[in-house]
């Protein structure tokens, strides 16, 4: 989704930055060339998410970064009413899902689900990654939201 | 296990103490003030000088450091400070779990276990933050909409419901029975303000699953216990409590970022709940009552569950309001009205209301209380649990 009209929350929300050790420099790097990137074991293949500088199966260190599928299935979600930041007062109700990717271990992505903010959500039902990019950021960032299939 | 290794039978709750509670940012007292003043209450209870502290333990990032309090309290000696990590009330009965252990290695003699919050003075749990740019964990959350506790953790509740059939109506006799407590508890923030179903089921939506009420509060005020030794406590008063065990509690990435805990809806209280019963010498057939605390309700039937108090099975039918009031229910909760109805104190007060559920002083007091349970946090990263006893409960 690169219309700037179109994001799922309004501007003015605290915006996503790398982290300053570089750890999650691959993830930001990645969204922002609509690639969904997780890490992944070199020693042993366990998927990881969120990122960290070992693997919590095998301790090897430095974990690789691998694209994987953009798409997963709904774990849970939430329809969020009150407002707790100045940009969402008028905003009205917004749906965040929490994505489950079972080609990747079952590691689990937090997204805003496209289209209707009442619609109906299904545990268990299927959804693919949409890039929003916000190229005036500072710096410029996409966030990956879900729609479903 | 050896009774040496555990702290059943050797350390002891001497004095609590309380402020009064305030709504949120209704304090005339600075936040500083608010917890000396915890701290006096509690010595005053316990019948010794407040010279005689000589450690202080507390949780979540308290703004109060033991520096400051031992300068204003003029202590001649500050042996023993710690700080259980994480944000929210997950460290208050870890909080006397390290006072519990510090008496039991010597390394002081009266340690204050306390916690403090004035949010109208420094900023409301309840709200985003105002940043331009977010690192790390919360980038990957914020930018979404999902910044504050409520929504933080409702998706775990979520799953709760979706894969245990867990039913509103449990959630809402959770807020129920913390209502009905709070009106025959003078000290409680909604004391006065009766809640009933129709209330609760017409309430405004926060973020579902959670409708207003099944939300804590947030208060101002400040709370303290003074933990010491079992003999010194028998010596001081005549209302000692027992410490019988006190465990902080994650599980397997309970602290993995993004929501990404191996076990998701859990209240991550199964790993303390198989330590804290053997180290107690109790079961959970053996507690009188339980302080389970609420951040949210969802929470606390988690909590129940994973104490082993009820089961996934039948939570339904055992968490009816009937069935948590004080006054004849079987599994009496929350009988100061808890973070719901008395004071959001980071779950203090519920420890404090466990102490007094085995001294026989609660407003809402359970007949024959000797094993009283009170846990803390609930869903984040490292929680904690505590089960009191009498005398008797020594065995």
């Amino acid at each position: 989704m690169s219309d700037t009209n179109n994001f799922c929350l309004p501007e003015g929300l605290t915006q996503p930055a790398p982290m300053p050790d570089g750890l999650d420099a691959a993830y930001w790097e990645g969204t922002l060339a609509h690639e969904l990137k997780v890490q992944r074991c070199g020693s042993c293949d366990t998927h990881q998410w969120g990122p960290e500088w070992m693997c919590h199966n095998c301790q090897a260190l430095d974990p690789e970064w691998i694209a994987v599928e953009p798409h997963g299935v709904v774990y849970s979600w939430q329809r969020v009413h009150h407002p707790v930041h100045p940009a969402l007062t008028d905003h009205g109700p917004y749906i965040v899902v929490l994505v489950e990717l079972p080609h990747a271990d079952n590691l689990r992505m937090v997204g805003n689900l496209v289209g209707d903010p009442m619609q109906d959500v299904v545990i268990g039902s299927s959804v693919e990654a949409v890039f929003e990019d916000h190229p005036s950021g500072e710096p410029p960032y996409t966030l990956v939201q879900w729609r479903t299939t | 296990m050896s009774n040496d290794l555990t702290l059943k039978g050797r350390v002891a709750v001497t004095g609590v103490g309380e402020t009064t509670y305030y709504k949120r940012s209704q304090s005339p007292d600075a936040e500083f003030k608010l917890v000396l003043k915890a701290i006096l209450a509690a010595c005053a209870d316990a019948g010794i000088s407040p010279r005689e502290i000589d450690g202080f333990c507390s949780y979540s990032n308290d703004r109060n450091t033991p520096a400051r309090l031992a300068n204003a309290l003029g202590l001649d000696e500050l042996r023993y400070s710690n700080m259980q990590w994480g944000g929210g009330g997950g460290g208050a009965a870890g909080a006397v779990q390290n006072a519990a252990g510090a008496i039991c290695a010597g390394s002081a003699k009266m340690i204050v276990a306390y916690r403090g919050l004035a949010q109208g003075q420094f900023g409301r749990f309840g709200q985003g933050g105002r940043r331009k740019s977010i690192t790390g964990e919360f980038a990957y959350t914020v930018p979404y909409g999902v910044m504050s506790p409520a929504q933080i953790y409702a998706m775990r509740t979520t799953r709760l419901m979706h894969e245990h059939n867990i039913d509103r109506s449990t959630m809402r006799a959770v807020a129920l029975a913390c209502y009905h407590h709070a009106q025959n508890n003078p000290r409680a923030v909604m004391h006065g303000r009766p809640l009933d179903e129709e209330t609760y089921d017409s309430s405004r939506w926060i973020t579902e699953p959670f409708r207003l009420y099944d939300c804590c509060l947030e208060n101002d005020g400040a709370a303290a216990m003074l933990v010491t030794s079992a003999d010194r406590a028998r010596d001081a008063n005549d209302h000692p409590v027992m410490v019988l065990a006190a465990q902080q509690s994650g599980g397997h990435r309970s602290g993995s970022w993004v929501h990404n805990p191996t076990d998701y809806a859990t209240s991550s209280f199964k790993p303390a709940a198989k330590y804290l019963y053997e180290q107690a010498g109790v079961t959970p057939e053996d507690v009188n009552v339980a302080q389970s605390y609420e951040n949210f309700t969802g929470a606390v039937v988690m909590s129940l569950i994973e104490h082993g108090l009820c089961t996934y099975e039948n939570a339904n039918e055992v968490l009816t309001f009937d069935n948590l009031r004080a006054d004849g229910g079987k599994l009496p909760l929350n009988t100061s009205g808890g973070n719901l109805a008395e004071c959001y104190m980071h779950g203090l007060g519920l420890q404090i209301e466990a102490v007094r559920q085995v001294r026989g002083d609660s407003t809402n007091q359970v007949a024959n209380v000797d094993v009283s349970l009170a846990n803390a946090g609930p869903m984040v990263e490292i929680a904690s649990t505590a089960i009191y006893g009498s005398e008797a409960a020594l065995g």
